[in-house]
């Protein structure tokens, strides 16, 4: 198929960015978007031209670098899937496409699409780990008997892959649904419980520090997310938050 | 240089404590003066920079991606193996250890398997004290499965997202020191060539990716784990960033590259659909546990599939040939992942593949969805449950096992695999060669570690599943942090090292006029047109099997392809910016110069190994008839490269390999 292209670029950080179109022609329907872009970026080598600059790794939907915008939606119009995993055989013959980097203050543009989520870092070294001494002489493993809803719930919170569709879909820019499952996963295994007053408390404080939104309950977070985190991770961090504060 | 492995004395179960036992210590306080360099914050990485932090080093932390938590360990998605016994069928740290050096062929290095398997127990302790979900029982105690090659079920998982959470295990280790200041984490940066003052490894030259400034980081002692070289290949299974560019420079510095050749073939790959492909995607072997893997008997049947005419669930029972439980009726599906690629690849050779391009054979989940499915209708007190219960029963009990799976197959094949049969096909996948090291895990220059797949000690020339995981971070949690201690215990009067020196200098000039090169040489073809004809000739001459003709061919023709590459290569863009062609430019550099090693590795090994077929060596009568033929009276050594200039002119070392506990013998999964 044939295809027109709005592509975001921007030189750096300083500069101002502009909505540039492109062709793109004979593009096979078992492509993924980012093997689009890179016959893309191939003809843009050939004929002297900068190609795009966007994030991606693993391209099998688990390293969670891949963070485009595409018409209107993070990761684009399937569902449950990121970047890498859209395939070409949504789009048809002919299709306009509007291509742009994740937006949100705290996830400045570093080139074209992509963007810097190093917020997400420093909220995770802000508590989102277990102090434990990673020396080895830790106790038996079965000696921690978790319950298997327990393990499953928690494992369902921990597959988050960090990135950031679900601040690039909402309205105010929130990080809650990321920062409610890291906070989920150890809330919800005997080993998180010790620190778990201070770790929310760090963490979300750290959140609104580095300015992101609050949540609204609009839900387009769980909507647009490519592992189908739960809104019920925002809902329990409040309820660790709220436990952390009257303690 | 004579390499010396400095495997210690003594019976193989005391070794590892007997060293501990006698190595030396650098006290808290000294620590807090020395720093380590760590490149490459996966598994191995990551593990490693948390506890030497722990410990009280001071680490500086490089990673090409914008975080640890992209590492492409994140996508491993069996398992972990551990020697923990909790199933009770008979488990022990020997039987792993055995395992592990059959299923590698015999190619790897005793002492330090026997290490591996000790702390396996371990590692599986400290991953669930830092909180990762593994998978439970019903009575709140750790799950285990089953991987290709073993007769226990000692792999622990975390759905088919195993590699994820231990990655984000480590991740979150290394995070709650980065807070305390112990490590300084550099995201985005990438090693660009290796320090040596006084022929010890002292530091790094990094380039920012995003700013492009060259930097110049000093340490004490420098750690790679970088990770496996599988994109020599352009097609494999490894992220598209994943390169060999830390491992390869150090080689140039020193460092020998060992096995070179050994490159693990996975059998559970989705097949290739098109010329524009970008990477392979892998689907968990663990699905070999209940998936069974078949090939129509009649070529008719083959033929009227790929056009069209038939399903794969038209064919009746009798019309499949379910190959690997036909050859191997002791392990039946669940044979070593050479030896299930080598089928595969025997059974589509002669035609019998299921897809367009002839290269698919089919992993079918039917018998195992129906006998889950009866299973649960007895569960549930269901009497004479209907066909169509049993399947819907029996497909919940799949999805809850390899749902992640499915769902990936489905979204890049189009395909729904509960009703008809994933197509699979051997892929790239892990590279067991790597940095020559000893039993210190030190490479052949002082000073400089390296871990994890970037090291060649554990997997022989072939890994068995589940091993990956265990081996990057018990180098990284449990054996670097002593080993590494003995060698720094004599640097604790040196001081911060210097980076205004000519050393530093040298080398930062050096990488700069590369740079250059490449921004100005205003060639004709891209980066990846060079890649894919690298990979092309690594993957039609040095893939699964092998001759004589066909390497001597790769040898010259990636000598001229490489000469083509330093004349005609286009990087556009500047270097003082984000430029991740240039990035790309600089790693194909490298492949260009390891494929051709790689072929002379291969070329020099005239037997065959692991997933390794080499056609001149094949076994001609008895039981074994038809299958690969090791030879250990001439080749059970280590060949261990160093670098003279051109790859070609590379000289082997021979590190010869001794067998004390375990008896050298064919391997046979009959």
């Amino acid at each position: 198929m044939n295809l027109t292209l709005k592509v975001w670029r921007q030189k750096d950080e300083s500069s101002k960015g502009r909505m540039v179109d492109y062709k793109v022609t004979d593009i096979s329907e078992h492509m993924s978007f980012l093997e689009m872009m890179d016959v893309l970026n191939e003809q843009l080598i050939n004929t002297g031209e900068e190609p795009v600059a966007f994030d991606h790794d693993c391209r099998e939907g688990i390293c969670g670098m891949c963070s485009m915008y595409i018409n209107g939606e993070a990761h684009g119009p399937d569902r449950g899937v990121t970047t890498c995993q859209l395939h070409m055989r949504m789009f048809k013959d002919g299709d306009t496409i509007t291509i742009e980097p994740f937006r949100a203050a705290a996830f400045p543009v570093i080139k074209d699409l992509v963007v810097d989520r190093s917020s997400f870092e420093r909220i995770q070294q802000a508590g989102g780990y277990i102090s434990v001494n990673t020396s080895g002489n830790t106790q038996d493993a079965n000696a921690i008997p978790i319950s298997k809803h327990a393990a499953d719930e928690a494992m369902d919170a921990a597959t988050c892959i960090g990135c950031g569709a679900c601040v690039a879909t909402c309205k105010n820019s929130s990080a809650m649904l990321f920062v409610g499952a890291k906070v989920s996963q150890y809330a919800l295994l005997p080993q998180g419980q010790v620190e778990a007053a201070d770790r929310v408390k760090n963490m979300v404080a750290q959140m609104d520090l580095e300015g992101f939104g609050n949540c609204t309950n609009t839900g387009a977070c769980e909507i647009e997310c490519p592992k189908g985190i739960s809104l019920e991770n925002i809902a329990r961090m409040n309820r660790e938050l709220m436990k952390a504060t009257f303690k | 240089m004579a390499l010396n492995s400095k495997v210690p004395k003594g019976p193989i179960k005391d070794k590892w404590t007997d060293y501990k036992n006698h190595i030396d210590l650098v006290n808290p306080a000294n620590k807090r003066n020395i720093d380590i360099i760590v490149v490459g914050t996966g598994l191995a990485g990551g593990s490693a920079c948390a506890t030497l932090a722990e410990l009280g080093y001071n680490v500086k932390a490089f990673a090409y991606q914008d975080s640890p938590r992209r590492a492409h360990s994140i996508a491993a998605q069996g398992g972990i193996n551990a020697a923990k016994n909790y199933q009770g069928d008979g488990d022990s740290t020997y039987r792993l250890f055995y395992d592990t050096v059959k299923g590698g062929d015999y190619r790897s290095r005793e002492a330090n398997v026997y290490r591996l398997a000790e702390v396996s127990a371990n590692i599986i302790d400290q991953c669930v004290a830092q909180g990762v979900p593994f998978a439970r029982d019903y009575g709140g105690l750790l799950d285990n499965r089953s991987f290709g090659g073993v007769l226990v079920s000692r792999t622990f998982y975390a759905k088919g997202q195993t590699g994820q959470q231990l990655l984000l295990g480590a991740y979150s280790a290394m995070n709650r020191q980065i807070a305390r200041g112990k490590i300084e984490m550099f995201n985005r940066h990438e090693m660009l060539d290796v320090v040596k003052v006084d022929g010890k490894a002292r530091g790094i030259i990094a380039r920012n990716l995003i700013t492009g400034e060259i930097e110049r980081h000093s340490a004490h002692a420098v750690v790679i784990a970088s990770g496996g070289y599988g994109n020599v290949y352009f097609l494999s299974t490894n992220a598209m960033g994943s390169n060999a560019t830390a491992a390869w420079k150090i080689h140039k510095k020193g460092a020998y590259f060992a096995n070179p050749c050994y490159t693990q073939i996975h059998p559970t790959c989705i097949p290739r659909s098109g010329d524009y492909q970008s990477k392979l995607t892998l689907m968990s072997e663990s699905l070999r546990n209940d998936g069974r893997i078949w090939v129509p008997k009649n070529m008719d049947d083959v033929k009227a599939i790929r056009e069209g005419r038939k399903k794969p669930t038209d064919l009746s029972e009798d019309e499949r040939d379910y190959y690997l439980e036909r050859r191997y009726p002791a392990f039946g599906n669940l044979v070593p992942r050479d030896v299930a690629s080598r089928a595969a690849k025997e059974r589509c050779d002669a035609g019998y593949g299921v897809n367009a391009t002839g290269e698919a054979v089919y992993l079918d989940f039917k018998s195992a969805i129906e006998r889950y499915g009866r299973e649960q209708a007895k569960i549930h007190g269901i009497d004479n449950p209907s066909e169509a219960k049993i399947y819907e029963l029996g497909q919940a009990i799949v999805e809850e096992k390899y749902g992640n799976l499915f769902q990936m197959y489905e979204k890049i094949v189009d395909q729904n695999p509960y009703k008809t049969p994933m197509m699979i096909y051997p892929a790239t996948h892990y590279t067991m060669g790597g940095v020559w090291v000893d039993y210190n895990l030190m490479t052949t220059v002082d000073g400089l570690y390296c871990i994890g797949e970037a090291n060649f000690s554990d997997h022989g020339a072939n890994r068995l599943g589940a091993s990956a995981l265990m081996q990057g971070l018990a180098d990284g949690y449990f054996v670097l942090p002593y080993t590494i201690g003995d060698y720094l215990s004599g640097d604790i009067r040196t001081g911060k090292i210097p980076t205004d020196t000519k050393e530093f200098d040298e080398a930062e000039n050096e990488v700069k006029s590369r740079i250059d090169f490449f921004i100005n040489n205003k060639g004709e073809h891209s980066v990846d047109y060079y890649h894919k004809k690298l990979g092309k000739i690594m993957w039609e001459k040095c893939g699964m099997s092998r001759n004589e003709k066909g390497l001597k061919e790769a040898m010259s023709e990636i000598k001229e392809l490489r000469e083509d590459f330093w004349k005609n290569v286009t990087v556009p863009g500047n270097a003082d910016e984000m430029n991740p062609e240039l990035e790309k430019a600089g790693r194909v550099a490298d492949f260009l110069e390891l494929g051709e090693l790689f072929a002379k590795d291969a070329l020099e090994r005239n037997e065959s190994c692991g997933g390794h077929f080499r056609e001149e060596s094949v076994e001609l009568d008895g039981e074994q008839k038809g299958e690969a033929k090791r030879n250990d009276k001439d080749f059970a050594f280590v060949s261990a490269w160093e670098y003279k200039g051109e790859p070609a002119d590379a000289v082997l070392h021979k590190e010869e390999l001794e067998f004390n506990d375990i008896e050298l013998k064919q391997r046979s999964y009959k």
